[in-house]
């Protein structure tokens, strides 16, 4: 993350916090690094709100993933309970005792059994403690629930005292240690004001109802000389342990593809560039119901698991068995690809848990099966867990964690027919980077999807509106048609189809009748003229004939002439010669 | 000695020999004496030497005295300087009769 690398340059030249990670997911992004090393944290929290969960998971993944051995000092359950507790998360403590990578020690006060007269000190519990860390070489410790010491002895002026030199004795030990406390009433945040005594960290948990549904938090109160995340986190309690999320980025500072991602819909890349969504991106489907959302959605998970990437699928409204048969109407077969496990449907009710735990396990989800895509189907359901305002932060989070993990995500939801904008209840809209809407065209009495996108950043889009439909071979969509009267759908679409057909036809019969006029009209010309051309040939010959018959009778006048000149002089010979070379010359 | 049954056992942990453990073993044996006398065992543990111990008595404080007979087990925490509730957290005197 930018955020720890930053902090390692700053490191690099000014001495810091020395931090001791916890091992427990989320928390150590939280605290940038862990809790203080060799110093006291304090844990409050109200009753069942996990306090000695956390400080148990701190110890035991001290000794299973950091190689620290750990103490646990238990005020207020046994050995065996503790291990029995936890037992469910996978943590042998028994093993781990034996290993001696862990030492639990209970210590049991007993108001009834006890009588104080007089001065004493706590080095009992010093000595054991320290022969604890000793033993096995400790270096965290936890305390929990150090308080009950104040149920069972009354002289509390002797206690405070013991306990400032306990923490001023665990810091010279240098053992990091977890102290757990009951939270208070009023202000303060342990009922016995152990925070005072401890001060370098201090870390809230939180266990809260809102309509009905539980949420545990968790907020770092303070952390002496180091920056931490201030906000109140969500965390989840599961069969790995504990996680925390930090769940709000306040960068904007992303990367992003240009990569392009099919919608699974030929024709609906089309009118998005040709190509799709953009890979990172997030696309909202929304519409009225009955609209083919859902259908959409699958489209698209069915399409990514095609080019052999990885889809998660969390469906709010159906389950997993539901969809894969409704889509098989639809001739998509979605069970192939669960068999081949690319991909896994996470089918849960909203009302399963609250939102920012919806929000942590959606996150845990996605860490572990690393998808490339995810659906969310549909998010309309979420609000029934939390206001608007909740249900957008939720998304903006998860939207900012997918945008950072380059998913591409797409999401459904519900629109009313009475809202009068195109506003989807969630408010997401200008969140997504894809908006495609969904809607009815009721019209020549009866219903047709139309589709359009609403927008679509960084890419040219169609701005056309599109009929959608399902068909038994899948999603298509088709052009509709603008109509004197308004967009044309369904059946009046067809209807002006065949209207245009008929035309066509007609239109090219037209053609064919004109165009043998036109030949017609060409053969006569072309009679008329070879008769004006034969008329001409003739007249050429009259002309002509007059012309060579006034030659003959020019030629013949000539001989005669010559005849006559020749008989009137008597003489021949010369003469005779010269009226043929005349001759000769003429013709 | 150490096959004879007492009709107390009683146990003293401290932490060195600091003024508070001092009183409260010089306390103990004087009222020891006086209430019962011959029919006490007194150990005394140094925690700093034998700090294993602490666990198995459910030792936090010290100086604290136990009594490990007769059962229950009792605890007295503090350097005994109160008589009255010595006597009543040993069980020595029933409380109802003060």
């Amino acid at each position: 993350m930018a955020k720890e690398s930053k902090k390692n340059k700053k490191a690099a030249d000014y001495p810091q916090i020395a931090k001791t990670p916890t091992g427990i997911t989320g928390l150590d992004e939280i605290t940038g690094g862990g809790i203080p090393t060799g110093r006291p944290t304090l844990i409050c929290g109200e009753a069942g709100c996990g306090k000695t969960l956390v400080s148990l998971e701190f110890i035991v993944r001290g000794a299973i993933e950091f190689n620290e051995p750990g103490v646990f000092m238990a005020f207020e359950e046994k050995a065996e309970e503790l291990a029995m507790n936890v037992g469910s998360l996978g943590f042998n403590l028994e093993q781990l005792q034996k290993d001696k990578k862990l030492k639990i020690d209970y210590v049991h006060i007993d108001r009834s059994e006890i009588e104080e007269t007089g001065e004493y000190d706590l080095d009992g519990l010093f000595i054991r403690l320290g022969y604890a860390i000793d033993t096995i070489g400790a270096k965290r410790v936890v305390l929990d629930t150090i308080e009950n010491l104040f149920a069972g002895l009354s002289n509390q002026g002797i206690l405070r005292a013991e306990l400032r030199r306990l923490f001023q004795w665990l810091k010279e030990k240098g053992v990091t240690a977890i102290i757990t406390g009951e939270r208070g009433e009023g202000p303060s945040l342990t009922r016995q004001g152990l925070e005072e005594y401890v001060s370098d960290c201090v870390i809230l948990l939180d266990h809260r109802v809102i309509n009905q549904i539980s949420t545990r938090r968790l907020r770092i109160v303070k952390y002496r000389g180091s920056v931490h995340g201030t906000n109140e986190y969500p965390f989840l309690i599961d069969e790995d342990g504990i996680s925390v999320l930090p769940v709000t980025s306040l960068r904007l500072e992303k990367e992003v593809s240009s990569e392009r991602v099919s919608s699974g819909i030929p024709s609906l890349d089309k009118m998005l560039g040709g190509k799709g969504f953009f890979k990172g991106g997030s696309v909202l489907v929304s519409g009225t119901a009955g609209t083919g959302k859902t259908s959409i959605a699958a489209c698209f998970a069915n399409e990514i698991c095609n080019q052999k990437q990885r889809c998660l699928y969390f469906a709010f409204e159906e389950s997993p068995r539901q969809i894969i048969r409704n889509m098989h109407s639809i001739s998509m077969d979605l069970q192939k690809h669960v068999d081949n496990g690319l991909l896994q449907f996470m089918a849960s009710r909203p009302t399963l848990h609250g939102l920012e735990q919806h929000l942590v396990a959606m996150h845990k989800l996605i860490k572990r099966f690393k998808p490339q895509a995810v659906v969310l189907d549909p998010i309309t359901n979420l609000i029934t867990v939390g206001s608007v305002s909740e249900v957008k932060a939720m998304l903006i989070r998860l939207i900012d964690f997918l945008q950072e993990e380059q998913i591409t995500v797409m999401f459904t939801a519900l629109t009313l027919n009475t809202v009068v904008t195109e506003q989807t209840d969630e408010g997401v809209s200008s969140l997504v980077d894809a908006w495609i809407l969904v809607r009815d065209i009721e019209f020549n009495g009866e219903r047709n999807r139309g589709m359009y996108i609403m927008k679509s950043r960084g890419m040219k889009h169609s701005n056309q509106v599109r009929e959608f439909i399902i068909t038994d071979r899948g999603i298509d969509l088709v052009e509709v048609y603008l109509g004197p009267d308004g967009v044309l759908t369904g059946s009046a679409r067809e209807a002006q189809k065949l209207q245009e057909q008929t035309g066509e036809v007609l239109r090219s019969h037209a053609i064919s009748v004109k165009d043998r006029e036109v030949l017609r009209k060409r053969k006569v010309l072309e009679a008329k003229i070879a008769g004006l051309q034969s008329e001409f040939e003739s007249a050429e010959e009259e002309l002509n004939k007059i012309y060579i018959e006034e030659e003959l009778v020019k030629k013949v006048a000539e001989g005669n002439r010559q005849e006559m000149l020749k008989l009137r002089r008597g003489d021949q010979g010369g003469n005779d010669r010269k009226v043929k070379s005349n001759e000769n010359k003429r013709i | 000695m150490k096959t004879k049954e007492y009709k107390y056992e009683l146990r003293l942990y401290i932490a060195g020999k600091t003024a508070k453990s001092q009183l409260a073993l010089a306390n103990l044996n004087k009222y020891c004496e006086e209430y019962l006398e011959g029919e006490y065992k007194i150990e005394v543990i140094d925690l700093l030497i034998k700090p294993q111990l602490a666990e198995g008595d459910q030792i936090f404080a010290v100086p604290t005295l136990v009594r490990k007979v007769p059962e229950p087990i009792r605890k007295v925490i503090g350097d005994l300087s109160n008589e009255e509730k010595v006597l009543v957290g040993l069980n020595i005197r029933p409380a109802n009769k003060k």
